[in-house]
Parts: structure tokens; C-alpha cells; sequence
């Protein structure tokens, strides 16, 4: 059985990625997971330099999801590259730089950087981070802000540039194009949805920043409607995410469009999600008789559907 | 490295209508658990409430060779997962991974350890009064709560031969006050030539007191943090803590999950902690 999937140059040994953000530097994880089983690791958000981040309360549960608002706090990447690759590097993770920028000089600056390190695998536009002011997802809610930065960052790397998109606007398959016109190899989302809970004993916000990022499997119907719309936008490869907790949830983001994933949220509940998603892609494969499962990636049948709607 | 374990209940006591002990069979675990170390409770087989909760282990239990057959950990029902936790029965089987964190550091005789409690942060002192037992320290614990009844399992420190000083706010049971004025009043009695150190854990208010207490008395204090968090490993980011990484280092957001939760006292910015 075949689990390898291909994004633009990229090949992964599977589908599964750990999402930026939510499994620290990948180092932190590297006692309970084997870091080379993974399709890939997406690491936390670096900026130029360190950054602290927002004070706590940084995070608090919601019905099946979580609120956050870190802040990206990070040892930027001159540490990062220092003091983290050649760990990840000996341990053969794919790796993938989610990398951030207050100006479209910052974005260009830590992308040339990181192309001259060794074990970059691909380099993720962090565009979509809700939860800071500056930068990031100024350039992601604006459709010439996207082509922008994507092609500043395309001009000077030799790698796979994979703009992260946010949910937080009207039509984001419009933004999968933009991203796409401006070279990048493929795109992912959903980055979390800017959200709120309130204190009613208090009437204070629960999180220090006011308002944070929606993560969990409370968003997952939202992220595959999106990859699914995106999926009619562009040609490039696209990397779903958003409240993957089983591996039925890996398929359905495939099936709508996605070519790999990402799980964010469940590494936190569960460190040990990736060999439970395998084992169930797995036993999926084996009932339906598949060989690739790159086969499966926008196999959504809707024809029936659309025939009931015109008919009704 | 941790172990993830499916461990079922095997008891769950109830000590008052918010506090239970939950005792699970998990000999793997229990087995490499170190003094002040946490564990991450799955307080529900589905995806609500979403997120694991951190807890100190409370007490490894052991059959009559000493051999580790489970632990429990010690509960205040606050919330939704600690709800959960406190009507979960016997037989019930529930994800735990642990153990995790930086544990406490037993002195050794000559040294005193005077371990200070308040409320919940009762949790982490069983293991450490054992590991202090077992080696000919000296204990004592200076356990605080607002109400008489408020103070539970101090038996099981008076079991391993260790000194009580107990403290109320209504003044119904031990000291009338905040236990950090029996503290204060016998670290001013100690000469310097006995050493001592402190270990604290509970409101952050109480612990915050204490590093101020062991600054000016010129005594080492370590205490075991409570913050909200995520993950447990490192990866969320959620559960930082203003802390310095060394001498005359500046302070910066420290993970509690991997760098703590037990930290030296002095190393805190307490102004930047919840509850403050």
C-alpha cells in the first residue's frame, strides 16, 4: 500500500503533517513520536527575532474546539536554526518552516535564511496568525496583500512555498488563486477562526489578548467546506487542517481536495493520534480496495446532489 | 519518556462535596514517578470536554512488597473535566499520560524541608514528604485552608512521621490566619546555622508569600506552579509562566509543562501571574 503524497516538488512518506503551532519545534515531541514516520513537521512560527508572545491566559476550551492566543511567542530563527534543525535533521524529519514577518522585508529576510540552511524541507507564509496586530494577516486578508508577500517570498528561494491561508474572509478560494498566480507550490488551511469567550461571572474576556484563534474538531466542517471550494479554484496542491481527530477526518479532507494534512489540535489531547490515523487509513484503504492514497484526493462524488437539486 | 496508559478506576474517594481522590491502576506509570511530577487526565472518551487536565500525582500506591500497582491524584471539582473526574466510578477506564515535568529535588539531612499547602496544592507534598522520609529528613508540613474541614489527608503525613502546622482562615482548626504566619514565625526562630528548605505549592498569593519569606530569611524555596495547559509536553505554548533563566537574566515566557512545574522561588515574576 501506498500512503506517499506529493506537494508541487515535495514527496511525503504520508499525508500526515504536524501543524505549525501545535507540536512546538517538533524536538518537544520527539520522545513519544518518531519524528521520520510523520509526512512532515510543521514547526512553530518564527519571525526574525525571539518574540514573548501574549501574557496568559493564553488559551481556554470551548464544545469540542479551544480558543488561543499565544501570540507566537519563538526563539526566531537564527536560534531556531542553531538550536533546533540539526536535531530535527538527525532525526529525518521532513521539514517544514512556518515562517511570519511584521513587514513583507521580514517574510523575505527569514525565507532567504532559512533557504540557506540544511534540512529545510518547504517554507509555510504564516498569513493568517489572528492574533497579532502587525504584519501576518494583513497581508492574508487582502487579496493583493497575498500575492504580494508570495511573490516576494517565491523571488528568493529555491523552496516549496506554501502560503497558509486564513478562514477569516469572505471567499477564500479567491485568496487559493491569488496565492497560486504568485508562484506559490501549494497552499494550506484553515489557520483558526477569530473567536471570543467571555467570563460571565467576571464579564472579562477568558483570554489575555480579548479575542483568539477557533482550533478543534468544533471547525472541521467549516475547513472542509473551504478546502473544497479551493479545491474548484486552483491546480496547485492544497494541505487541509482543521479539528483532524481520526482518521475518517483525514479521508474527508482528502476526498474534498486536500492532497496532505495537518493536525493541529488533537496532538495536544492526543501525542499518540498519528499511529492511530495510519493504522485507520489503513483498514480504509484494505475495505475499499485502494492501492494509492493519493487516488482518493478529490474524489467528492456530487453528481447525484446536484442532479436532486435541478430536478427538485 | 512518558507512558500512555488506558488506567481504570479502582477507587474514588470522597472526601467533601467539591474534593474526591481517584485512584487508578497503572503500575507502568506509577512505577517512574518522581516527587512533584504531573500527569495529563483524559477526562472523557469523547472530544468534549476537549482537552486533557494536568494533576499532580497525589499518592503511588503500593502493595505490601512496595511494589508501584497505581497512584491517585487529588481533585477539586472546579470545572467541566474535574466534574467528570469527581462522579467517575470504579471500573471506569480513562487516558493518562505521564509522568511529565521537573520534579522536586529532596534535601538531604542536615537540612529541614518544611513543605507549605494551601487548599488543592496539598497535591504534590505526599510524594515529596516519602521521598524525604526515605531518605532521614526532617519534615514538616504547614498546611493552610479557610475551614477546618477544608483540611484533608493530613493522616497520611502524620503516617510517615511528619510535623503538622495547620492553619484556618476561620481559625476552626490550628492557627486563626494564613499559614504563612506560622511559617514566618518559625523561620524567624531557626538560627542560620539550620539549614532548611521550603517547598510550596498553592494559591498563588501563598506562594508569592513564601518566596518573599524565604528571600528575606535567606532560604531556598521551590515551588510547584498551577497554570492552564494544553499539552503537557512542550508543544501549545499555553502554560508560560514569567520566568528567569538565570542570574541577572531577564525574564522571559518559560513553559511550565517542561521546564516546571517546579521552579526556584526566586526565578518568578509573580506581579505577571494569574490570581495576583
Amino acid at each position: 500500500m501506498d500512503f506517499s503524497v506529493s506537494i508541487g516538488p515535495l514527496r511525503l512518506v504520508n499525508p500526515l503533517i504536524a501543524a505549525s503551532g501545535c507540536f512546538g519545534y517538533g524536538v518537544e515531541y520527539a520522545d513519544v513520536v518518531d519524528l521520520a514516520s510523520l509526512g512532515g513537521v510543521a514547526v512553530k512560527g518564527l519571525f526574525l527575532a525571539e518574540r514573548e508572545g501574549h501574557p496568559p491566559p493564553r488559551i481556554v476550551e470551548t464544545p469540542a474546539g479551544m480558543l488561543n492566543a499565544i501570540g507566537l511567542q519563538g526563539i526566531g530563527v537564527h536560534r531556531f536554526i542553531a538550536e533546533r534543525l540539526p536535531e530535527l535533521r538527525e532525526r529525518r524529519a521532513t521539514v517544514i518552516v512556518n515562517i511570519c514577518g511584521t513587514t513583507l522585508d521580514e517574510y523575505v529576510e527569514v525565507a532567504r535564511i532559512l533557504s540557506d540552511a540544511e534540512g529545510v524541507a518547504a517554507l509555510e507564509l504564516n498569513i493568517s496568525c489572528p492574533n497579532i496586530k502587525e504584519g501576518g494577516i494583513t497581508f492574508g486578508c487582502s487579496l493583493p496583500g497575498t500575492h504580494q508577500v508570495v511573490s516576494a517570498v517565491r523571488e528568493v528561494t529555491h523552496l516549496p512555498v506554501i502560503p497558509k491561508l486564513t478562514p477569516n474572509v469572505t471567499d477564500v478560494a479567491s485568496f487559493a488563486r491569488a496565492a497560486e498566480d504568485a508562484g506559490a507550490d501549494a497552499i494550506s488551511l484553515v489557520n483558526t477562526f477569530l473567536a471570543m469567550a467571555i467570563d460571565v461571572d467576571t464579564r472579562r474576556p477568558k483570554l489575555s489578548n480579548i479575542v483568539g484563534g477557533l482550533s478543534g474538531p468544533a471547525i472541521r466542517p467549516i475547513a472542509v467546506r473551504m478546502v473544497y471550494e479551493c479545491r474548484r479554484a486552483v491546480k496547485i496542491p492544497i494541505i487541509g487542517m482543521g479539528g483532524i481527530a481520526a482518521a475518517e477526518d483525514v479521508l474527508e479532507f482528502m476526498i474534498a481536495g486536500a492532497n496532505a494534512v495537518q493536525v493541529g489540535t488533537m496532538n495536544f489531547v492526543d501525542p499518540f493520534v498519528w499511529n492511530k490515523l495510519l493504522t485507520g487509513l489503513h483498514a480504509y484503504m484494505t475495505r475499499h480496495g485502494i492501492e494509492r492514497l493519493a487516488d482518493i484526493v478529490g474524489t467528492v462524488d456530487t453528481s447525484a446532489r446536484e442532479k436532486a437539486w435541478i430536478s427538485s | 519518556m512518558p507512558v500512555d496508559t488506558d488506567a481504570a478506576v479502582i477507587a474514588n474517594r470522597r472526601l467533601s462535596s467539591d474534593y474526591n481522590v481517584l485512584s487508578f491502576d497503572a503500575p507502568d506509570l506509577a512505577a517512574t514517578v518522581r516527587p512533584g511530577q504531573f500527569v495529563m487526565v483524559k477526562t472523557s472518551r469523547g472530544l468534549d470536554p476537549l482537552l486533557r487536565r494536568p494533576f499532580s500525582v497525589f499518592e503511588v500506591l503500593r502493595d505490601a512488597d512496595g511494589r508501584a500497582l497505581g497512584f491517585s491524584i487529588f481533585n477539586k471539582s472546579i470545572g467541566a473535566g474535574t466534574r467528570l473526574l469527581s462522579e467517575m466510578e470504579s471500573g471506569a477506564r480513562l487516558n493518562i499520560l505521564g509522568p511529565l515535568g521537573r520534579p522536586f529535588e529532596p534535601v538531604d539531612p542536615p537540612a529541614d524541608a518544611w513543605m507549605i499547602a494551601g487548599g488543592v496544592g496539598l497535591a504534590p507534598f505526599v510524594t515529596l514528604a516519602e521521598a524525604l522520609v526515605a531518605r532521614g529528613t526532617r519534615a514538616t508540613l504547614f498546611y493552610g485552608a479557610r475551614r477546618g474541614e477544608e483540611l484533608y489527608c493530613v493522616g497520611l503525613f502524620e503516617a510517615l512521621g511528619v510535623r503538622i502546622v495547620l492553619a484556618t482562615e476561620d481559625g476552626s482548626r490550628g492557627v486563626h490566619g494564613r499559614i504563612t504566619a506560622p511559617l514566618e514565625e518559625e523561620l524567624r526562630a531557626r538560627p542560620l546555622g539550620q539549614p532548611v528548605k521550603l517547598y510550596a505549592c498553592g494559591p498563588t498569593p501563598m506562594m508569592h508569600a513564601c518566596a518573599d519569606l524565604a528571600r528575606a530569611h535567606g532560604r531556598a524555596c521551590d515551588v510547584s506552579l498551577e497554570q492552564v495547559m494544553g499539552c503537557g509536553l512542550g508543544g501549545c505554548y499555553s502554560c508560560v509562566v514569567m520566568a528567569r533563566t538565570g542570574e541577572g537574566a531577564p525574564p522571559h515566557h518559560t513553559r511550565t509543562c517542561i521546564e516546571g512545574p517546579v521552579f526556584d522561588a526566586s526565578r518568578i515574576v509573580w506581579g505577571s501571574l494569574a490570581g495576583h
